[in-house]
């Protein structure tokens, strides 16, 4: 059975207690994406701010439980300055690594990104996750994938605004 | 106050529950299978009544005996079991009205769930009665079940939607009353919250409400389960409860009105069982109340529902009432002693006020956590916006944990609660 140390773990309760990113940003330049989830009530505002094919900047207002809330921290220092692809390409590793469980919570679930589907995460591509790998355990805990992957999939959203504006 | 007999026709007699109207909870716990299994290797600390109740040995074994030795279709056929299932059916309809007070079982419609039940009042007699410019009152406190289903027909029929305020005290803010009455054509009160577990004085604004020339529905999902419910004393003209709530199984729920509202309103849902004729070009409907239970009814959860009706009844809902009274008390004293403001619980302090519901709020610890770090102790609490989410908005957060309260819960419950909220603290600060 699956201990609050799979799930608590430090990095996840420093990002909490110390969110990175924490704010605003004036819109335009930057946009302005909201995520909500149904089920808790929780909500999360991205400001992202993309220049050329780079996320130049990234904030995050909302609030939520632990899990969502250290998510969106880890996320936003990892992307902040990174392509948009390479961007993308993170989404699509740490969304695997939620999916175990998720491709059946999200069925019919349209959230605007492009389903890697494979679900298969490649073991090594985990430790680019950084950070983001002690995220790893909430997959034991079913109900909060979806406050994990509350910010990364409105990020998604909100690149492909971004990419529709500029595109 | 009438009481119904309590043999449920097999098993032994049941020992006493109650002496002197203190509940003997050791007892009862003992009633519960559920209430006996561990959870990662504690003790099951249950408290989610609110969200549903669990079920004692005797409603099990009803369900389960009508299966064994009964069961067809009823209404039906002519045969003896067929027969002994409608008798069984409709007994379990007669112990709901005595239980809640009605005029007669003809006023009693078996539904899915209290939701249907609401649901089904909209759509009949709201959608023959209610029009452009009518108003309907509610409260900000309603559950989404007396909620949507009104914002669903105020969008069809364009209706105007009112709303009894909350105050800071927790309470409905009545001074407003007469004024928010004028022109309403209904009201739609619960009867206790199930998020500041706050009673509402139902009869007083039911009087208010029938003075003006409205109609008042009574949503008892939390009312019905823990206190002795007397319709029409309440002044209620459609009341609804949940029978998962009260021990009962899932899958079946009341709606209660007057029997001349039953008769003039339309049929709900069309099919088997609430017609009288069916030709080509039309039909006509059956008597109340079987017009409005269409197809195939809910017949073991009614027998099972009437179980749990007779096991209420042999211990007495007011013992049930006084049991939980002096539980909420030591619980709202003996957390706020234990936890002092790094607990914040939104509901009337008084108890006499209130039903045995506890949204809480624990230092900056977000409900889920809360709930999740509580769940590895054993205790079940719900987390959430528990199906209010226009109430959770007035009271200025995203969501709490709640713990409510029933006859199987004792101190030592609450004492499991107190200390897995401090463990929560240790770990998030
Ligand atoms: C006050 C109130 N009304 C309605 C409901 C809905 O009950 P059900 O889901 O059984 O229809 C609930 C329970 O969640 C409730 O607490």
């Amino acid at each position: 059975m699956p201990g609050l140390e799979d799930l608590y773990r430090e990095i996840i309760l420093d990002h909490y207690r110390n969110p990175r990113n924490r704010g605003e940003l004036d819109c335009p330049p930057a946009l302005r994406v909201e995520g909500f989830n149904p089920l808790c009530g929780d909500e999360i505002v991205l400001y992202i701010k993309v220049e050329g094919d780079k996320v130049s900047d990234l904030k995050v207002g909302g609030q939520g439980c632990s899990i969502s809330q250290s998510s969106a921290s880890m996320m936003s220092a990892a992307v902040k300055g990174r392509s948009v692809a390479e961007v993308r390409s993170l989404i699509r590793t740490f969304k695997s690594m939620m999916s175990i469980h998720e491709a059946h919570l999200d069925a019919g679930g349209g959230d605007g990104e492009d389903d890697d589907g494979a679900g298969a995460l490649d073991p090594s591509t985990i430790g680019d996750l950084g950070d983001l790998a002690a995220l790893q355990g909430v997959v034991k805990f079913p109900v909060r994938i979806k406050c994990a992957t509350l910010s990364w999939n409105t990020l998604a959203e909100g690149l492909d605004q971004a990419g529709g504006a500029a595109g | 106050m009438t009481s119904t007999t309590a043999a449920a026709g097999t098993g032994p007699a049941l020992q006493p529950r109650a002496r002197e109207g203190q509940l003997d909870v050791a007892r009862i716990k003992a009633d519960f299978p559920v209430l006996g299994r561990q959870v990662y290797g504690r003790r099951l600390v249950f408290l989610d009544s609110a969200a549903s109740s669990q079920r004692p040995r005797a409603v099990l074994e009803a369900m389960d005996q009508y299966y064994e030795t009964t069961h067809a279709n009823v209404h039906r056929g002519v045969y003896a079991i067929a027969e002994e299932a409608t008798r069984r059916y409709e007994e379990a309809r007669a112990k709901v009205a005595r239980f809640i007070g009605a005029g007669s079982a003809s006023e009693v419609v078996f539904t899915k769930n209290v939701t249907e039940a609401i649901n089904l009042v909209a759509q009949t007699w709201g959608r023959r009665h209610l029009g452009p410019g009518d108003a309907v009152l509610l409260t900000e406190m309603e559950h989404h079940a007396n909620l949507v289903p009104w914002l669903m027909l105020a969008e069809e029929r364009g209706l105007e939607l009112r709303y009894l305020p909350v105050g800071e005290d927790y309470l409905l803010d009545l001074s407003d009353l007469e004024r928010l009455l004028d022109g309403v054509k209904l009201v739609g009160i619960t009867l206790v919250s199930n998020v500041l577990g706050t009673i509402n004085p139902v009869a007083q604004v039911a009087e208010a409400a029938h003075g003006a020339g409205a109609l008042v529905l009574g949503d008892g999902a939390q009312y019905t389960p823990h206190i002795t419910t007397r319709v029409r004393e309440l002044g209620c003209d459609f009341f609804g409860f949940t029978g998962h709530k009260m021990l009962g199984p899932t899958g079946i729920g009341c709606l209660w009105a007057r029997r001349e509202l039953l008769e003039e309103m339309p049929p709900f849902l069309g099919g088997g069982e609430m017609i009288s004729d069916v030709r080509l070009d039309g039909f006509s409907t059956n008597e109340v109340p079987w017009k409005f239970e269409a197809g195939t009814p809910p017949i073991a959860e009614a027998v099972g529902l009437g179980a749990a009706i007779d096991y209420l009844s042999a211990i007495g809902l007011d013992a049930v009432r006084a049991h939980e009274v002096a539980l909420t008390s030591y619980a709202l004293r003996s957390l706020a002693d234990r936890h002092g403001d790094d607990l914040r619980i939104f509901g009337p302090a008084d108890v006499a006020l209130r039903g045995g519901v506890l949204s809480l709020a624990y230092k900056d610890v977000h409900a889920h956590d809360l709930s999740q770090v509580l769940d590895q102790s054993g205790v079940c609490v719900r987390a959430g916006h528990h199906c209010a989410k226009p109430l959770m908005r007035r009271l200025g957060v995203p969501a709490t944990a709640r713990a409510s309260f029933y006859l199987y819960n004792d101190e030592a419950d609450v004492d499991a609660l107190g200390e897995a909220l401090a463990e929560a603290g240790k770990l998030f600060f």
